[in-house]
């Protein structure tokens, strides 16, 4: 076996490894056991006693949302008006713009739901402040804000009938002090050892072999990437993100890097395990989701591996994959990995472009974000799939004769409404938003933005469908890597995708926590033999089989016309 | 299930139902109606213009042909399983058709003996008609006065004659049936056209059908896919602007009609009628889809032991002698003591005694005393010819025998003991206070009720048997029949209060009653089941009523009940697999033109665009007859556990969904290519 693939498998196992452990922490500290970080709670008290936060109230489903949504309303209009008038404050040595109010307005939004989707670079579209105290502290919030719903999710099914979701604050101020920080800290410290930089100073100046002067940024980037990476935010600090030499120096970084994007999300599916003490749910949901996910990387890092078929018809070798856009130190085989971990998680950071992925693995790269719950962004991919759950539930619950029912509560009409409506909202954002891209391009090609809809492409045909489709799969997604090579720093992508942003972050958390309230709020029925098991191999497989026909019957027909029609056009 | 008499009035409703007042209760098909409509548009369109973007009128006709018989198709499902629904309810409607009725006239609140013979249609609520020998009744009601044999034949299929009377829980009479003899006089309790089977056919013919919350429920998922499937068929325009393709709007139509679940969509209807209608044939009415529906989740029934776990009463299973007694002596005792015992354990044993070659005995009346049955004595029997013979209880037997300075065989001892070990009842049988032995009795187990029992239990279902004997020999037969729990030494008041505390614990609960007494639970169970035999006030609790009047219904009344659940997800399923073929069929066909490269998708490898969009809708539209004995049927329930029954269903309709259409539009394809 080459040492590339060993790599990939030790990144995929490793992740596994340490999720377990973690998961099991996070559990403990969610349940209000003991832990190692005990100390940090004179923290906690005192961030408490400066909010007026009474942790201890109990909040019902509405309750916790309507905490959620205001502080996340609060960020956004912090973070817009910080990076319209980031030019006229301190820690700017690079003499940076401000950004223009349709890409304030799409950064805000972006960072704020976990996604960043970044219609600028890094180098020059922010300063060190904006970096630290919007960016940094957004991807802080945004992967807390998600690991609170999951727990409100986790408090619904724990008990038999309540209303208690949990407290909002107590569970996202713990969920940053005990678990983001902690590690996010590690991180850097390990990060800032390998060669990222942790400093303040404004560009470097170097003297290349051939004498030129080129000009390197870098700032207080160390702390940022390993948050980036742990919170499956995945907005990188640099403009091409984790394939830039000092965002990802190494193999070694890179190990550290994709075990990051997998970490926590894998986490929380052993975390739901031991939270509400149903071992076997989780076991099964995660082996659901890792039957699904090693399909998908075992397609890329073939693809990937294999090379162009246009290359190979021009007799060029191509014995170590296909490598354009990728990097040397890298490889093929670990950028195909990436790119589906990047895609799973809905994180986004990406150490190689996408744009260059060959046809089928930038096809495969796209239904990963459209499932977007294969282990899923921090907390919401959880959210996701309990959709899917709740689906599966509905049709096998009437297959097996039974009225169907979810860990004792019955699955009526409001929920499959809400289910059914949050599956529709994604294929309606995407393709809807991909249609309306299509639409400007072809008809009206000539829109005086600062890009014109007929510059949007770089690549004409199918590769340039695959663009605008992956970008609105990927705002949908929260998950904000790019097909780059789109024109996207514009009003009509900075608006539609904020708004998709905006739409696939907040419903698909409002979505879940109303089910599992209302269904929380429910009798509990006692389970016989009659109920059909959802810990079991059985309903694992049957959730998969509703993931996998849902998403195939929404895509097919853009997959068709994009990665598919590209790769067969190619062969 | 295709029976003539249905077809007719069954493709005339297709047409009736073709109304979009009738159609907007289906969603799914609704969408295909205007989807239908706006194909008509364009098939005229492409006759008086000829415009190349709509495609040829041929074409666009077949196509318009085809959508217009998915739809009717869709409504022929739906009117059989009504004609089939309204056949069977007519059938027992038939037997109440007009009969002249006795009316006994009143005047004011007060009824006088004047009799007036008027027709059964005038008779109201309230009204008391009479009866005698002979006489068809002529409405449902209760009896207030006297006692009739009647032949319910009619409506239960059973020839025996049953026995109604006033007061007591045997007091309704239904009407249609006949009195065999005796007169009664009969209180009508409904009004015309109200009656439960009234409400039933009012139910199938679908007036005042209503959804059932999984109905409902099933009903917005798939408008949801609809919806998904509208958004798949808008974008696509744009999509194929961007691929300069030209899409006519025969296609567009295609492919939507064929994406939407029509399937399930077309047979949802008809598999809920299906249920109620497959309810009518096992003779249960039921008041709503719902209860139907209930059935098939419920968690806990109870059973009354008499006449479900037990034939009838208890019996003589043995005579055990005492030593130094003869068999035949000792029989011949037991019969002579049990002569005037007109309780259905004494007649067991006069019956047990013929068995076994002893016929009754022709007694002369004057020389012989009956002794009857007194609570102080505790015993029965007979004093003839200075014998004295008695029957009873050990105690009372035992009390007599060693008052007389005897005692009891050391035999008859230990086989009292242990007869009551084995859950029956010792008569010990005593003749000049000397005892002769034991008289065993027995209830008789009905055969076959372990398995059935052992069926619920593998669906999940737990059994309680509710019984008026003490706990030691209600917890004997508990076992012996194989039941989960049970209620000893009940009131009517226990089986309330068990039902409640099931249901707290979140359990749906059904139980079967005929009494008045047995009302407030009946209404307080989830599914209560009221026998057609009982008081009207326990009709009126209930939520179906059984004309058999059979205790073990509730067992097929649940698998009724989860057969029409299954029917629903399984064809939901299998609508919903199609589609992988669909678009494997119809997608290269559109794109095939612009974008070669996509023929790789063309995997079934068929003609030609058009041929391909045809075979799928063609596909799309003979899947609903072909699905509809299925749904008439039901898919058949198993109980495995819901894993395996999960994995099986998931298999045959899940699997099964997806090649099933690779193969049928394959060959629609291969048929079409004979003259494209």
């Amino acid at each position: 076996m080459n040492t590339e693939l060993t790599g990939v498998i030790v990144m995929f196992l490793l992740s596994v490894l340490l999720a377990i452990p973690l998961g099991k922490y996070i559990a403990k500290v969610f349940a209000g056991e003991k832990t190692l970080l005990d100390f940090m709670h004179p923290l906690e008290r005192f961030i408490y006693r400066l909010c007026g936060i009474d942790p201890n109230r109990k909040m019902n489903w509405k309750e916790f949302l309507a905490a959620m949504l205001t502080i996340n309303l609060v960020w956004f209009v912090y973070a817009f008006f910080m990076l319209i008038f980031q030019d006229k404050l301190p820690l700017n040595p690079d003499g940076n713009a401000g950004q223009t109010p349709d890409l304030a307005f799409n950064t805000a939004i972006s960072f704020l739901v976990n996604c960043n989707l970044q219609h600028y670079s890094g180098e020059s579209g922010l300063t060190y402040l904006t970096q630290l105290l919007v960016v940094t502290f957004l991807q802080f919030v945004s992967a807390a804000t998600g690991i609170a719903a999951l727990v409100a999710l986790f408090n619904g099914l724990k008990e038999k009938t309540t209303n208690n979701l949990g407290n909002f604050w107590s569970i996202f101020v713990k969920a940053t002090t005990r678990v983001l920080l902690p590690l996010s800290f590690v991180m850097g410290v390990i990060l800032a050892f390998n060669g990222t930089p942790a400093s303040f100073d404004g560009k470097d100046t170097i003297t290349t072999l051939q004498g030129d002067t080129v000009n390197v940024s870098r700032g207080p980037a160390a702390g940022m990437i390993a948050i980036k990476q742990l919170g499956t935010n995945g907005g990188g600090w640099f403009g091409v993100n984790s394939a830039h030499p000092l965002e990802n120096p190494n193999y070694f970084t890179n190990i550290i890097e994709t075990i990051a994007i997998l970490l926590i999300p894998m986490a929380l599916i052993f975390a739901l395990g031991y939270y509400i003490k149903r071992k076997k749910l989780a076991y099964v949901i995660f082996g659901a989701m890792t039957l699904l996910f090693i399909i998908f990387c075992s397609i890329n890092i073939y693809f990937e591996t294999k090379g162009n078929p246009a290359l190979d018809k021009m007799g060029i070798a191509q014995d170590i994959g296909s490598m354009e856009g990728k990097e040397i130190r890298l490889g093929s085989a670990a950028t195909a990995f990436w790119s589906i971990a990047t895609t799973s998680t809905s994180n986004g950071s990406v150490n190689g472009m996408h744009d260059s992925l060959t046809p089928v693995s930038g096809g495969v790269a796209m239904l990963d974000m459209m499932i977007n719950a294969l282990y899923g962004g921090v907390g919401v991919g959880l959210l996701n799939y309990f959709i899917f759950i709740i689906i599966a539930v509905f049709i096998s619950g009437l297959m097996v004769g039974r009225t169907p029912e979810f860990m004792g509560h019955k699955v009526e009409a409001r929920e499959v409404k809400i289910a059914a409506l949050i599956t529709l909202l994604s294929t309606f954002l995407i393709k809807a938003g991909t249609a309306f891209a299509a639409y400007m391009l072809v008809h009206h090609p000539d829109v005086g933005w600062a890009v014109k809809p007929g510059a949007w492409l770089n690549n004409p045909g199918y590769h340039g469908f695959s663009e605008m489709l992956y970008e609105f799969t990927s705002a949908n997604a929260n998950n904000g890597s790019g097909f780059e090579g789109l024109g996207d720093n514009n009003v009509f992508w900075n608006v539609t995708t904020g708004i998709v942003l905006i739409l696939g972050r907040y419903l698909p958390i409002i979505g879940p926590l109303a089910i599992v309230g209302l269904l929380a709020n429910k009798k509990y029925i006692p389970q016989s033999s009659g109920t059909l098991r959802t810990d079991s191999m059985t309903f694992g497989v049957m959730t998969l089989a509703v993931i996998i026909i849902i998403t195939a019957l929404s895509y097919f027909p853009p997959l068709a016309l994009g990665p598919l029609a590209e790769y067969f056009s190619m062969k | 299930m295709f029976a003539a008499e249905f077809i007719g009035p069954a493709i005339q409703q297709s047409f009736i139902k073709l109304s979009p007042r009738i159609m907007w209760r289906n969603p799914v098909m609704f969408t295909v109606e205007i989807g239908t409509l706006i194909m008509l548009l364009v098939t005229i369109y492409s006759f008086t213009v000829n415009d190349a973007t709509v495609g040829r009128f041929g074409y666009n006709l077949v196509v318009f042909a085809v959508l217009f018989v998915t739809l009717l198709f869709a409504n022929f499902a739906e009117a059989l399983a009504e004609a089939r629904g309204k056949a069977q309810a007519d059938s027992l409607r038939k037997t109440r058709e007009e009969t002249p009725a006795k009316k006994i006239n009143a005047v004011g609140e007060i009824f006088t003996d004047e009799i007036q013979v008027v027709a059964s249609s005038m008779l109201r609520k309230g009204d008391i008609f009479y009866c005698e020998t002979g006489d068809i009744i002529p409405m449902d009601g209760e009896i207030i006065e006297g006692l009739a044999t009647i032949d319910e034949s009619a409506i239960t299929g059973e020839s025996a004659p049953v026995i109604r009377e006033a007061g007591g829980d045997k007091s309704s009479v239904t009407g249609g049936t006949k009195v065999l003899s005796d007169h009664i006089k009969v209180r009508v309790t409904t009004e015309p056209g109200e009656s439960f089977l009234d409400k039933m056919i009012a139910l199938v013919e679908g007036a005042s059908r209503q959804k059932t919350p999984n109905e409902i429920a099933l009903t917005i998922l798939l408008a949801s896919f609809t919806l998904i499937f509208i958004i798949v068929c808008v974008t696509l325009k744009p999509f194929a602007d961007y691929a300069n393709t030209t899409i006519t709007i025969a296609a567009y139509i295609s492919l939507f009609v064929c994406l939407i679940p029509t399937t399930i969509g077309g047979l949802l209807s008809a598999i809920g009628i299906a249920g109620m209608d497959r309810a009518l044939r096992a003779n249960v009415i039921t008041k709503s889809g719902k209860a139907v529906e209930t059935a098939g989740d419920l968690d806990t029934l109870l059973l009354d032991k008499t006449g479900t776990i037990t034939i009838g009463n208890r019996k003589a299973t043995g005579f055990w002698p005492a030593g130094n007694v003869n068999e035949k002596q000792f029989i011949e005792a037991c019969v002579l003591a049990s002569l005037a015992d007109e309780t259905p354990e004494g007649k067991s044993i006069i019956e047990l005694a013929d068995t076994r070659g002893f016929k009754k005995p022709s007694l002369q009346k004057d020389k012989v005393h009956f002794v009857e049955f007194t609570a102080e004595t505790r015993s029965s029997g007979i004093d003839m010819e200075g014998l004295h013979i008695r029957k009873g209880a050990f105690d009372a037997i035992r009390q007599k025998v060693e008052k007389a300075g005897n005692k009891i065989p050391v035999e008859t001892m230990n086989k009292t003991k242990e007869i009551a070990a084995d859950g029956g009842t010792p008569l010990v049988v005593s003749s000049n206070d000397t005892a002769l032995g034991v008289i065993e009795l027995q209830d008789i187990i009905k055969p076959g009720i372990q398995e059935r029992f052992e069926r619920l239990r593998k669906m999940g279902v737990k059994t309680v048997m509710v019984t008026g004997d003490n706990p030691l020999t209600a917890k004997f037969i508990a076992n012996k029949a194989g039941v989960d729990d049970f209620i000893a030494e009940a009131k009517p008041e226990d089986k309330m209060n068990y039902i409640k505390k099931e249901q707290s614990g979140g359990k749906l609960v059904a139980m079967m009653g005929d009494g008045t007494n047995d009302a407030p639970a009946l209404a307080q169970a989830d599914v209560g089941v009221a026998m057609n035999s009982g008081t009207q006030a326990a009709k009126e609790a209930g939520n179906m009523v059984d004309l058999d009047n059979d205790p073990t219904k509730l067992i097929e009344i649940v698998e009724i009940g989860k057969q029409l659940l299954i029917t629903r997800g399984t064809i939901t399923t299998f609508s919903i697999a199609n589609d992988v073929a669909k678009y494997f069929a119809i997608v290269p066909a559109l794109f095939i033109t612009s974008i070669p490269a996509l023929q790789a998708l063309n995997i079934m490898n068929l003609k030609s665009p058009e041929s391909a969009i045809l075979s799928a809708v063609i596909f799309n539209a003979i899947i609903i007859p072909l699905l509809i004995p299925l749904s008439l049927r039901g898919v058949q329930y198993k109980p495995i556990g819901a894993s395996a029954l999960l994995r099986r269903n998931l298999l045959v309709y899940g699997l099964g969904g997806i090649i099933a259409p690779f193969i049928g539009i394959k060959l629609i394809d291969m048929l079409l290519g004979l003259w494209l």
